[in-house]
């Protein structure tokens, strides 16, 4: 790991695509050479693209999953609590613990906090929010958002190398390469 | 000959989902110029003026309404439930189609809600946030509205959990939030592309903030869509819930007209009807005065029409087993519900609902009438006036007389009632206007997805 002295106060280098295709090809191709610490960037979710860099499975579905049960766990034991230990009132004859009556508000409760743990869940995986990212710097980065495709090669992968990773990069004949400054 | 079968073929071909000839590029400035780049018109001036004259309308009458109690609308004992309930079920029903569309055509894999299921989220949301003024106002006290909360209170007592009144506050309050969230999950990429498409430093920074920093990473991406399919995984039985929860409301209860087991599928239906019915109303002026015709094309002003033509014909199947369940069981009550429905005091309303609501829409068998967007207009308000009546002939007629004659009553809506109505009209309208100029209307990713560059070839 001393990728530090071969390329001080450089992120990465970035190239850019015009179609997704291409952005696809290079992803597999820089995968095929050996390069781990990469990403790929587009405008819309690509999911060949995560394939190619080699991310298959995100921890999202079961922070979801933890999430639905710790709101219905605790839906219904809040209305177990409630009903039976510290207020038992006796309704008609019906028991303390109905639980038919407190299956609705169990529900309710299992996807509140699936979809709000979901969410967060999401974004901290993410690092989100992050308002600063070296890739910002680089000018061609802006249309990440509009019709343009980029794969980013991190410094900190072993096998970057300035000029060996710019060199296997123009092989993939991208629009263009640039540096990313930290 | 030849010529007319060509017409006939294109009258059968459905409109395609986006029109031909778009690219990332137009997509993008299409629906980011409505935000960014379109000075502000006259119409829309004149639009929000409405609006918000409407809101401050909205304003005096709960001002008013605070000063002197609830005794300034028309309820009384036995009609406890006036407008405050009929308004509550109308908007929230109006809400669901957002839902529907963003939730359960993403799981059935129907691409072409890509380009309805922005401004139908906003149209959920503004909708809930219409349903949720009219019982917090029809407390009394609205300033104690937490009571409704299980929170540990110095009074030692608790939320009654037997009653689907406190259903409904977690089903309501739940539906907001997910949909608050749903609506924010599908609006940070977007945010990413105002930031940057955006020239003002001021609007820069805010969807800057907005955006959260995004930057369509791969692995951000893959944990996004992960996230977006749960969301539409878990809203889809939560929607459905949700009018279930408001039906049991009435079907709880035990009086004549309300106590049925018809009732939940026949109120998520209508919720669907009427909110679909809104989309339409809220679609076909937005496509025409912002020039987004390619991409909210005939197809998906057809295709809810249909949606409206199904769950109408739901509804009216719903109108018809209350009238047989009624004479077929047997019970005084019951049938003296149906005869009060068809000849009392508000039989005019029961009929002009049957016309409104089952009869008129019969004409989107037509395809001619759909696909015209004046008739989709027009049906679409008849059915929102139509579902509204249905509330109120549910709620009014079995209230206002039941099991005991001594106890009968009359329901009459006040200047107040209605002041509170058109208010929240009002507030809806504005949140419409005021969401079309600050968020991108339509899902800008989502669509870049339904073009044909956006495929991956091997």
């Amino acid at each position: 790991m001393n990728h530090a002295t071969t390329a001080p106060g450089i992120y990465g280098l970035v190239a850019e695509f015009g179609t997704p295709s291409d952005l696809v090809k290079a992803c597999k191709a820089a995968y095929a050479e050996g390069y781990r610490e990469m990403d790929a960037y587009s405008p819309f979710p690509i999911e060949e693209a995560s394939e190619a860099i080699g991310f298959h499975k995100s921890a999202v579905p079961l922070i979801t999953l933890m999430g639905g049960l710790l709101g219905g766990l605790s839906g219904f034991y809040l209305q177990y609590w409630i009903n039976v230990i510290a207020y038992p009132l006796n309704i008609g004859g019906k028991p303390y613990n109905s639980w038919p009556a407190f299956i609705v508000p169990t529900f309710e409760m299992t996807v509140l906090f699936a979809g709000v743990i979901g969410m967060f869940g999401m974004f901290a995986l993410n690092g989100l929010p992050q308002p600063y990212h070296p890739l910002f710097h680089v000018e061609q980065f802006s249309k990440v958002t509009r019709d343009r495709f980029f794969l980013c090669v991190e410094a900190t992968d072993p096998r970057f190398d300035l000029a060996g990773t710019r060199q296997f990069m123009e092989r993939l004949k991208p629009l263009s390469i640039s540096e990313v400054p930290h | 000959m030849a010529e007319l079968e060509e017409k006939n073929v294109a009258l059968l071909e459905e409109p395609p989902v986006i029109a031909p000839g778009q690219t990332f590029d137009s997509v993008t400035d299409t629906i980011t110029d409505v935000v960014l780049r379109r000075p502000i018109g006259l119409g829309w001036l004149a639009g929000l003026a409405v609006g918000m004259t409407l809101v401050a309308i909205l304003g005096m009458a709960v001002t008013y309404l605070f000063l002197r109690g609830v005794g300034i609308w028309g309820i009384e004992v036995p009609v406890a439930w006036g407008f405050a309930i009929i308004n509550f079920v109308w908007w929230i029903g109006i809400g669901h189609a957002g839902t529907l569309i963003s939730a359960i055509l993403l799981l059935f894999k129907q691409t072409w809600r890509n380009s309805i299921n922005r401004f139908a989220e906003a149209m959920t949301l503004f909708a809930v946030a219409c349903a949720g003024m009219f019982p917090l106002l029809h407390m009394g006290r609205p300033w104690l509205f937490y009571w409704m909360f299980p929170y540990p209170s110095s009074m030692g007592v608790w939320p009654q959990f037997r009653s689907p009144l406190v259903w409904d506050v977690f089903a309501v309050s739940t539906y907001a939030t997910i949909s608050a969230v749903f609506w924010f999950v599908g609006l940070v990429p977007d945010f990413a592309t105002m930031r940057e498409e955006a020239t003002h430093p001021w609007a820069k920074k805010v969807y800057g903030i907005l955006s959260l920093g995004w930057r369509g990473s791969a692995r951000h991406w893959n944990r996004y869509e992960s996230v977006y399919i749960l969301l539409a995984g878990i809203s889809t039985p939560l929607v459905l819930s949700v009018h279930t929860v408001v039906s049991f409301d009435f079907a709880i209860a035990i009086l004549p007209g309300w106590h049925t087991t018809i009732f939940p599928p026949y109120f998520v239906a209508g919720a669907i009807y009427s909110g679909f019915a809104m989309v339409l109303v809220l679609a076909i002026p937005i496509r025409k005065y912002y020039g987004l015709e390619d991409m909210i094309t005939m197809r998906h002003l057809q295709n809810s029409a249909k949606v409206m033509l199904a769950t109408g014909l739901i509804v009216g199947y719903g109108y018809f087993f209350e009238t047989f369940i009624g004479m077929y069981s047997g019970s005084t009550y019951e049938r003296f519900m149906l005869h009060n429905r068809w000849f009392g005091p508000y039989a005019a309303l029961y009929w002009s609902l049957i016309l409104l609501n089952i009869l008129t829409p019969q004409v989107l068998w037509w395809p001619k009438v759909r696909a015209s967007t004046k008739w989709l207009f027009g049906v679409s308000l008849i059915v929102l006036v139509g579902m509204w009546l249905e509330r109120f002939v549910i709620i009014i007629t079995s209230l206002h007389r039941d099991f005991l004659p001594s106890s009968w009553g009359h329901y009459v809506a006040t200047r107040w009632d209605y002041a509170t109505y058109f208010g929240t009209i009002g507030f809806f309208v504005t949140a419409i206007y005021i969401f079309i100029r600050i968020v991108p209307a339509i899902s800008i990713f989502e669509m870049r997805m339904l073009l044909p560059e956006s495929e991956v070839k091997e």
